[in-house]
């Protein structure tokens, strides 16, 4: 163990829910949450199949170690086909949900098929009931969450939920459990709506046990915890300044980019950072961060929780955004932020609790709207379709109105609801939509972050930083500095950080313990817990093996070798920013030696051999 | 010197690493539903409060047990239920003005703090140092102490 | 000095312990009528259903503990109290003199005027002897009837079904525990009884038992007739006071007038427990709470001030109680029933058992039921005998009243 060894299984479309093994030798394989979701997604979906049809799934899943005490293992992920990408989606969370899932006892939850009508999920331990939901349909995350809790009474009760984002069927709309926590990626929360599913809430006290060497176990746990607290990152870094201590860092080394991609560099970036979050404001002497906080299990403790100013033009109307909520992680900073060009704190934070209240991915909607921005100044987009807004680089007024339209799905929200791809094919210029595989980029410059390059072609789930995080090599010297600016060893890298980010996923951690673990240290923990023997050497090789499946999929899925690119823009329009000026991403320098150290033909397929050796089905 | 867990608010996190330590101590699993201590949130103020027994002077639990099943340990300080002796009346229950006894429905018997029999865990697995266990003279306690004294029924009258 | 306690109840032995600790010179000495060492009547429960023995149900397990405290247990019944020469008259025994005297002789169970009453099957539920009694009585299958569904009858209630009683259960209220729960609450109490098969008749009294074969006949108001092997009569209790009626001790309802500082009308005659006409700390008013959590509070004070008199004033004890009715677990607190231009603030899972309900006075806590909570129901107590300020937090316990330990928190460490 510690596998709880069941799944629960919910045919909405029957409205049934049944219990079943999970698969134990799959689970040997595939270690639990992303890997072992994907192996079910592999084994009951048609690849091919329409991603917001009944015949799609979505998996809640959680790891071998979520539930522990392993730091930061509370997580889980919801594994589905992506609308955004059609390809495979899983985007992990923390917050309480997950461990509570597992402490309920179960690993996973396969939702198949469609409601005929809006249900919620109740789960309270083995009992595991669906219920109408027709009252909470048309509600935001927040509504929801505060109904759910009325209802239950228990305020330890855990909601995930989709917003009315979703229901609009905006494609990058986010499932958001805890309040402020998200499965963010990949439209998993437009799948759920599709499925006329609302909400899950879990109740569980039956607690996760079953250790095999507790002794062991606890000792490696208490000396792993030590090496999280003394590293500078996940130790000072993180806990103080959040994700967003990266944003005066990339910067400065002009890979923070801006403007719909069109900048590396982004002259407001001090105003948004994490930084200015500690700054007093005129206002009321207070700064926009209150605290930092944790997830279940988590001895970081990257989580923001934040205040808008009262007086701020966003909120002055409305109390009910002047308590704290979760605050802004560099990702969605940097793409309400840098990516339009808005270097107004108060607005950022306030578009991050609308992404929060009504469940959208923040990155893919700021870069959504940077690319409308960019559209608006090149004329396409008019005043027409903004109702009169000015929606130009820089307006946080605009920043505001989009974030509004895109929660309700209302008028222009319906476009931006698209995400950046659709969205400028429709309007006639697909090459103004900063996309890998239909999804937006993070933070992260490839002109000035080489390896970024190929993490964002080749990433399974379209443009990710947390496929393979090759920033803290490149530019934070994690586990060994190499030079941001060239090509060679990238492939490599890129691999192993793939490879490994899958493992980590799969045990249900946090892949900020990255900073300061390596598998050396995640081993001996999940050896001291789960079943089996648990080795370095087996966890990567059970990453090697979730990529190829994952690539399998999306193959199936009718994506190809052609799919790993990126726009033009990074390869062709040279850096302006000091630090980088001058740079393209050399893709094409990486991408070959990539694919043959994956084992894959020249043109990206997985090979017979590569099949066999991580015996990867059909 | 005798020490007692200190609890410092500002500097908690929420992780529920106490929580899941203190199951683990004394129920041998992860299950923060279990446990003896418990972090409170406070969504809105962005505040988090673990809170649990201070082994108060006043000790309402063990007065109010009928058959002495709760006793000081006196290396400790900390007041202990002997399960054994405990008929599960919980009368300490809703004795104890904190909230920190509490029946387990399993077992039939009554649960709290015993300060892990002087190593408390949670405070080993705080990585925060909202938990320590500290010198009973820190301020931390006195201000948990002081909320018991305004429950007190009697009032020096000196 | 030499402290005289009569009864070897909760109130009696925590009274000789904290003069004990107060001073370690003193004569202690308690008296107390029943054979066996001091032991708790709430342990009875736990014993008729074999989950203790009798040593269990001892308020100090060790054989020793008393002459280790140098406190001396007597076996006796006062008779009579002579204040000129501080002594108190032992049937069939001496005189015990006295500094100061502490009467804690608890109370005991009324026979309700029904004939047929003192029928040899027709027994209380109050001593160990009783305890005796009903143990021998019931074998599974017995058919048994309980007079009385207040908080005593509901306690033993479990462990009559337990023991493997058929029982039936008649209470002359509209509800179960009617002094204790509200509408809500009993009514839900009494369809989880029905529930699990004990047959429950409210607005109903008993009005004869007559002999039929080996067992008696019950007749009822309402004209059933239950016949059962064996009673228990838990209709009410009333104070052991009576050996000092005729002194100068002021009695009210039976029970003995204290004040603040527990001491009676006489001057150095102290009282504690059952036996007290003490003060309540929601009302301010007084009267008999007949609590083990009170007995113990008096017991505290009255030791403190028979030690030096005037030294810890009573605010008065909070009403509380807990009782868990064959698994379902009911608790009220203080003024339960609400104050007058008070507000409340309620919570119904009727399905699941739930239930609670909070009562306010401006934003204070008062008083509380709940149904079906194990988890921090103490705060009740912590909210109402702090009597803090709620603030804005009223408004939300009003939304949520599961939100207490949120509540008590946020009112304490903003303090
Ligand atoms: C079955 C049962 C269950 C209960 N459950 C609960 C519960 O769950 N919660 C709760 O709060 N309360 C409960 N109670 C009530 C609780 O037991 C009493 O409130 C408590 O015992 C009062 O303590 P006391 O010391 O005042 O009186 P007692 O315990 O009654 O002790 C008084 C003693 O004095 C003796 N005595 C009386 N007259 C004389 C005399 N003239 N001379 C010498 N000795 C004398 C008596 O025989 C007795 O031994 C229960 C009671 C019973 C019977
Ligand atoms: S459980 Fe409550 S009454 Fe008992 S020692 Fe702790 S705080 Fe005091
Ligand atoms: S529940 Fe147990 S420990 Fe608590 S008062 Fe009753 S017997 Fe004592």
């Amino acid at each position: 163990m510690t596998w709880t060894k069941k799944v629960l299984r919910v045919n909405l479309t029957e409205g049934s829910v049944n219990e079943e093994p999970l698969n134990m030798d799959w689970a040997a394989e595939y270690i639990g949450q992303r890997g072992l979701a994907t192996r079910y997604m592999v084994a009951e979906t048609d690849p091919d199949c329409d991603a917001l049809g009944p015949d799609n799934k979505l998996i809640f899943a959680t790891g071998p170690l979520t539930g522990t005490a392993v730091s930061t293992a509370g997580r889980y992920s919801v594994i589905t086909k992506s609308p955004l990408t059609g390809a495979i989606a899983c985007s992990n969370s923390g917050g309480f949900l997950g461990a509570e899932l597992k402490s309920a006892g179960w690993d996973m939850i396969i939702f198949e098929g469609k409601s005929p009508s809006p249900v919620m999920l109740n789960i309270i331990n083995e009992n595991a009931e669906l219920v109408p939901a027709d009252d909470l349909w048309g509600k935001s995350v927040w509504e929801t969450d505060k109904l759910i809790h009325e209802k239950s009474g228990d305020p330890q009760t855990r909601v995930a939920a989709v917003g009315r984002s979703a229901e609009a069927g905006c494609l990058y709309s986010a499932i958001i459990n805890d309040l402020h926590r998200a499965a963010g990626r990949s439209g998993v929360g437009t799948v759920m709506a599709s499925k006329n599913l609302k909400a899950v809430a879990v109740r569980g006290t039956r607690g996760v046990g079953n250790i095999k060497d507790p002794a062991r176990f606890m000792k490696s746990v208490a000396e792993e915890k030590q090496v999280l607290a003394e590293n500078a990152v996940t130790g000072q870094g993180l806990p103080a300044l959040g994700t967003q201590v990266l944003m005066n860092v990339i910067n400065e080394i002009g890979a923070l980019p801006a403007k719909n991609m069109q900048l590396s560099q982004f002259e407001g970036a001090h105003n948004i950072s994490g930084e200015a979050m500690l700054e007093p404001r005129k206002s009321d002497g207070k700064p926009n961060l209150t605290t930092n906080a944790a997830c279940f299990g988590c001895t970081i403790a990257c989580g923001r929780i934040s205040t808008v100013d009262r007086t701020h033009f966003s909120i002055e109307n409305k109390p009910e955004y002047w308590g704290n909520s979760g605050g802004l992680e560099y990702e969605a900073a940097w793409a309400m932020g840098a990516d339009t060009g808005v270097d107004d704190l108060d607005a950022v934070t306030y578009v991050n609790f609308v992404c929060n209240e009504d469940g959208m991915d923040p990155i893919s909607f700021g870069a959504t709207v940077a690319a409308a921005m960019e559209l608006y100044e090149k004329g396409v987009i008019t005043k027409e379709q903004t109702d009169g807004v000015e929606l130009k680089f820089g307006s946080a007024e605009a920043l505001v109105w989009c974030a509004e339209r895109v929660a309700t799905g209302e008028g222009f929200g319906a476009d931006l609801g698209l995400g950046s791809k659709r969205l400028c094919e429709k309007y006639g210029h697909p090459e103004l939509s900063m996309t890998v595989k239909g999804q937006e980029f993070p933070a992260y410059d490839p002109r000035g972050i080489q390896g970024m390059g190929l993490t964002y072609a080749t990433s399974n789930r379209g443009a990710c930083h947390l496929r393979s995080y090759t920033v803290a090599s490149e530019v934070l010297g994690i586990p060994e500095k190499t030079d941001p600016a060239v090509t060679e060893g990238k492939a490599g890298l890129v691999k192993a950080f793939q490879d490994a980010t899958a493992a980590v996923d799969s045990m249900g951690l946090c892949v900020f313990t990255t900073f300061a673990w390596t598998l050396d240290n995640m081993a001996p923990q999940m050896d001291a817990a789960c079943e089996g023997d648990w080795t370095v050497d087996r966890l990567v090789e059970a990453g090697e093996r979730i990529w190829n499946l994952e690539r399998d999929y999306n193959i199936k899925a009718g994506l190809s070798g052609a799919d790993d690119n990126l726009p033009e823009r990074l390869l062709k329009e040279a850096s302006k920013a000091a630090p980088t000026e001058g740079q393209v991403c050399n893709l094409d320098q990486m991408l070959p030696e990539y694919y043959q150290l994956r084992g894959w033909t020249a043109d990206g397929q997985v090979t017979d051999e590569v099949r066999q050796k991580f015996s990867l089905p059909g | 010197m005798q020490r007692s867990l200190t609890i410092d608010p500002e500097k908690c996190t929420g992780c529920l690493q106490c929580e899941m330590a203190c199951s683990f101590e004394n129920e041998g699993n992860f299950n923060p539903a279990k446990s003896r201590i418990k972090v409170f949130t406070f969504h809105e103020e962005g505040r988090f409060v673990p809170y649990t027994c201070t082994q108060c002077d006043e000790a309402w639990c063990m007065q109010a047990c009928p058959v002495d099943a709760i006793k000081m340990n006196f290396t400790t300080g900390a007041m202990e239920v002997n399960e054994q002796t405990c008929v599960g009346c919980k009368v300490c229950t809703i004795a104890c003005p904190f909230g920190t006894v509490n029946y387990n429905v399993d077992t039939g018997k009554v649960v709290k703090c015993d300060l892990c029999g002087g190593d408390p865990a949670c405070a080993t697995a705080c990585p925060t140092q909202a938990i320590t266990y500290v010198d009973a003279s820190a301020t931390g306690l006195d201000k948990m102490r002081a909320w018991a004294s305004k429950t007190d029924n009697a009032q020096a009258t000196t | 000095m030499k402290h005289l306690i009569i009864g070897a109840g909760p109130a009696g032995v925590v009274a000789a312990e904290t003069l004990r600790k107060l001073d370690e010179n003193a004569s202690i000495t308690i008296l107390g009528d029943e054979p066996e060492p001091p032991y708790s009547r709430m342990a009875i429960p736990y014993l008729l259903i074999d989950n203790i023995d009798e040593q269990g149900t001892y308020l100090r397990k060790d054989q020793d503990y008393f002459k280790r405290q140098n406190i001396d247990v007597v076996v006796g019944r006062a008779e009579s109290l002579d204040p000129v020469n501080k002594t108190v008259k032992v049937a069939e025994g001496d005189s015990l003199p006295y500094d100061k005297l502490l009467v804690a002789t608890g109370s005991r169970p009324i026979k309700p005027p029904v004939p047929g009453i003192d029928h040899e099957k027709v027994t209380s539920c109050w001593t160990l002897e009783d305890a005796r009694k009903i143990t021998s009585g019931i074998q599974q299958g017995t058919p048994v009837v309980l007079i009385g569904a207040g908080f005593i009858g509901c306690i033993i209630l479990e462990a009559l079904v337990s023991a493997g009683a058929d029982l039936t259960v008649v209470e002359m209220g509209n509800r179960m525990v009617p002094r204790m729960l509200d509408e809500k609450c009993g009514s839900m109490l009494e369809a989880w009884c029905q529930n699990k098969g004990v047959n429950v008749m409210t607005s109903t009294t008993v009005t004869a038992i007559e002999p039929k074969g080996d067992g008696v006949l019950v007749k009822t108001s309402d004209g059933n007739e239950v016949e059962a092997e064996l009673v228990i009569s838990a209709a009410g209790v009333k104070p052991n006071a009576d050996f000092l009626e005729g002194s100068d001790v002021k009695l009210v309802d039976g029970g003995i007038e204290i004040d603040e500082f527990m001491q009676s009308s006489m001057d150095g005659v102290y009282a504690a427990g059952d036996v007290a006409y003490g003060r309540d700390f929601s009302t301010g008013e007084f009267g008999i709470q007949a609590i083990q959590p009170t007995a113990v509070d008096h017991a505290r004070l009255a030791a403190n001030n028979m030690h030096k008199h005037g030294s810890i004033r009573h605010r008065g004890s909070v009403l509380m109680n807990v009782l868990d009715t064959m698994g379902l677990i009911s608790a009220s607190y203080g003024q339960w029933e609400g104050v007058e231009g008070g507000d409340s603030a309620e919570l119904l899972d009727e399905n699941n058992f739930r239930y609670i309900q909070l009562q306010f006075d401006q934003d204070r806590l008062v008083g509380a039921n709940t149904l079906g909570m194990t988890q921090h129901v103490g705060v009740l107590r912590g909210l109402i005998q702090g009597k803090f300020h709620l603030g804005h937090w009223k408004q939300k316990l009003m939304n949520n009243p599961l939100l207490l330990m949120e509540a008590y928190l946020a009112a304490t460490q903003a303090s």
